[in-house]
């Protein structure tokens, strides 16, 4: 036998991290990194799971100094109400300054209309592109991660936008060791994903173990639902339901958050961390594929709208 | 494999596994991440739904598993895989990052990508071809970047009956091959990733394989080792200075240790400027700590105000690094425009950039036979070479071989900010008799 096949030990050295500090050093250094080599960043902030994460992990890397960042959120005007009470809150308590930028500002004001399926996902990607052009954010930090989505698989954690804030899979950098290159020409800027390896368990084994407080809608309640495109919309005075739609209540939680037209709830009598933790590790769809109207479009639904500018 | 919840109950037992395939597409790759990712449930309904839709929409009668990593358009319409595709999956015992590297088209950019922050590489080969040109071509990438474990899956043991002899052959040639490349543990499985046979489950067709699965052993597979025995690195990200009432004197150093471990009360010597202190405090994300280690993010304290900056690295006194100019590495490059002698560029290492000049291009390396082919002026897309590179500034370089982390750089060009290639310092390979230089002939290009 010529293979040379060794025996492992079962446990690591005390040198071994956990995976999620791991995972936590790892988003530490990217947020420093900007830190260090940006002019304005930013980060996108919407009071979704994804961006309270990334807020908690800025605020662990820079204390006891405050976070050197704004906040900038896209408020699709759809929004629950539980999310915005919950982003004031946070900003109040850090001292943090936000800007918001309005898609209702964009529509009212005849820049943009509305669509005829009544979401509001695609729309932000306008307001978001004049908000990083008029503020002359260069680097602008999103909450997206690599297991969401196929076109997300291969995106990088420093990604180059031109002024437009189009995504050309083409012209992005490889990205090799932990040398993050963000160089970039005037007017362009820098998406940075520091949860690039995360998993949506990760974020929540993350949430549970820093104790990191959520929106209220993230665990089990009743609420006055109907059923769309085989998902639980919440009713209101966003556009839904129409006629033929009949409104129940329901016991379900929100698994994403984001537009109320085009976000999913699942069913659900998870009402503590420990139960969605376990709900998510039993699942059998994509957090994505289970709550998201907008990425059920086509096959290349995600792509199409990231080359646009979006998140 | 069950998803049970309590597989994730104590997740600070968890460990994470980075690691890369290198196989084309004819060797079983796709199937073998498919395979991965199937049994160990991190496919789901709706990802395997689309997946079967848009292999019937393209007149395929089975779901094609390659779909699942081919993110982009371009990828689909082509069925190519241009990018390193990143894939996600969970046991009880490790979460895995996979570098999913295509197999054809720059195979050699997307391989080093993948590789740089590996720790175990899986080269895929079809038992029935053995040993072939593109095997030996990723044992060299791997070589190249140091990564610490290779495994060797012999594929489709199915269609050569299960043989031993045949499995043992193929394993002896490219052990022989990756240990004189310095490779330092090579684990060679007999796999077929069709019929399932050792990637998951041990296989009952091969009683006379004694070793793990390829699951098996990635989940066992040493991640971390003894980092005392390290040379202590940690390059200066961010200084940390509130300045509030609360912290008026604060100053920190905030930084991701690159290796080894540093300890409160340790004399420590910055670079480039020499300058002496010791480490006072450490402070480990919100938590007071006496020892710190690779890769933690922290923030370090001093006992002296001493002026540091980004950019400047941390090491023990009786351990640092020297400080230099001129810098002799293996690059590979990775961008569409070449890289030629009397170039100027910029040189990104850890997390100091620098101005630099390519001084001299001594040679191109062709990865098939690991031949040399003297002065070649300038290299290309995918081209790996050494470089002879000046620096404007001195910095405190480690070889690649001590540390994948303080020896790795980037050249990028100052124009536009293209990163033009991916740098390690020092030798090549481990052993240098592996490396023959040749004469010059013609149509030498692969």
């Amino acid at each position: 036998m010529t293979t040379v096949v060794h025996a492992h030990d079962t446990t690591d050295s005390p040198f071994a991290l956990s995976h999620l500090d791991s995972l936590e050093s790892e988003a530490v250094h990217i947020f420093r990194e900007v830190a260090g080599e940006f002019e304005r960043p930013v980060i996108l902030f919407s009071g979704g799971k994804d961006s309270i994460v990334m807020l908690h992990l800025a605020l662990k890397a820079f204390a006891p100094a405050p976070v050197p960042f704004t906040l900038l959120h896209v408020d699709t005007g759809h929004n629950f109400p539980e999310v915005i009470e919950y982003r004031d809150r946070v900003v109040a308590r850090h001292g943090l300054r936000l800007h918001v930028a309005s898609v209702q500002e964009y529509i009212d004001a005849g820049k943009l209309r509305e669509r005829p399926d009544g979401t509001r996902n695609p729309l932000q990607t306008v307001p978001l592109t004049e908000a990083i052009q008029q503020h002359r954010f260069d680097a602008v930090f999103g909450g997206g991660r690599r297991d969401e989505e196929k076109a997300r698989a291969k995106e990088r954690v420093f990604s180059l936008r031109d002024e437009f804030s189009q995504w050309d899979p083409r012209r992005q950098r490889p990205e090799l060791w932990q040398l993050y290159n963000g160089r970039h020409a005037p007017g362009e800027h820098v998406r940075v994903f520091p949860l690039s390896n995360w998993t949506e368990l990760d974020v929540w084994q993350y949430i549970a173990r820093e104790g990191i407080e959520l929106p209220e809608i993230y665990f089990a309640h009743e609420r006055e639902v109907f059923a769309r495109n085989g998902m639980w919309l919440t009713a209101g005075e966003w556009g839904g339901p129409k006629d033929t739609e009949t409104v129940e209540t329901r016991l379900i939680r929100y698994r994403t958050v984001g537009d109320m037209s085009c976000t999913g709830a699942v069913d659900s009598d998870a009402t503590t961390l420990d139960a969605v933790i376990a709900e998510i590790a039993a699942s059998r769809l994509t957090e994505r594929g289970a709550t998201r109207a907008d990425d059920k479009m086509s096959e290349a639904a995600m792509e199409d709208r990231k080359r646009e500018g979006y998140f | 494999m069950s998803t049970s919840t309590e597989q994730f109950a104590d997740v600070s037992a968890t460990t994470l596994l980075r690691f890369a395939t290198a196989g084309s597409v004819d060797d079983g790759k796709s199937t073998l991440v498919g395979r991965l990712l199937h049994d160990s449930k991190s496919v789901l309904t709706d990802q395997l739904e689309a997946v079967e839709a848009a292999s019937i929409k393209r007149g395929q009668e089975a779901p094609d598993l390659a779909l699942l990593t081919d993110g982009l358009r371009a990828e689909r319409e082509q069925g190519i895989t241009i990018d390193v595709a990143y894939r996600y999956f969970a046991t009880a015992r490790r979460r895995f990052i996979l570098a999913d590297t295509p197999g054809h088209v720059q195979y050699t950019r997307n391989m080093v990508t993948g590789a740089s922050t590996a720790e175990l590489a899986v080269v895929l080969v079809d038992a029935r071809n053995g040993v072939v040109e593109q095997t030996r071509r990723h044992a060299a990438v791997a070589a190249l970047l140091r990564v610490p474990h290779v495994v060797l899956a012999v594929n489709k043991m199915d269609l050569v009956d299960y043989r031993e002899s045949v499995f043992a052959a193929i394993a002896e040639e490219f052990t022989t091959y990756a240990s004189e490349l310095g490779v330092p543990e090579i684990t060679a499985i007999p796999i077929s990733a069709l019929a399932g046979d050792n990637v998951v489950e041990p296989s009952a067709n091969m009683d006379w394989y004694g070793g793990p699965t390829v699951l098996e052993h990635l989940e066992t597979v040493p991640v971390s080792h003894d980092l005392t025995a390290c040379h202590a690195r940690f390059p200066v990200q961010y200084v940390i200075r509130p300045q509030t009432a609360e912290h008026p004197d604060y100053r920190g150093y905030a930084g991701q240790i690159a290796a080894g471990a540093f300890r409160v009360g340790e004399e420590i010597t910055v670079l480039p400027s020499g300058r002496k202190s010791t480490i006072s405090a450490i402070d480990a994300l919100g938590e007071s700590v006496d020892i710190a280690w690779a890769p933690q993010s922290v923030t370090i304290r001093l006992a002296d105000d001493i002026d540091i900056s980004r950019g400047d690295l941390l090491a023990p006194s009786g351990d640092a690094p020297a400080t230099s100019q001129d810098v002799e590495a293996t690059v590979c490059h990775v961008a569409d425009r070449p890289l030629a002698v009397g170039q100027r560029v910029l040189l990104k290492h850890t997390t100091r950039t620098v101005k630099a000049i390519v001084k001299d291009i001594p040679s191109r390396l062709t990865l098939d036979d690991l031949s040399q082919h003297p002065n070649p002026g300038q290299l290309v897309a995918n081209d790996i070479g050494r470089v002879v590179v000046r620096t404007a500034e001195p910095l405190a370089l480690d070889s690649y071989a001590d540390s994948r982390r303080t020896g790795s750089f980037l050249l990028i060009d100052p124009a536009d900010g293209t990163t033009l290639a991916a740098g390690m310092a020092g030798e090549s390979f481990a052993t240098a008799k592996a490396v023959a230089a040749v004469d010059e002939e013609e149509g030498w290009d692969f």
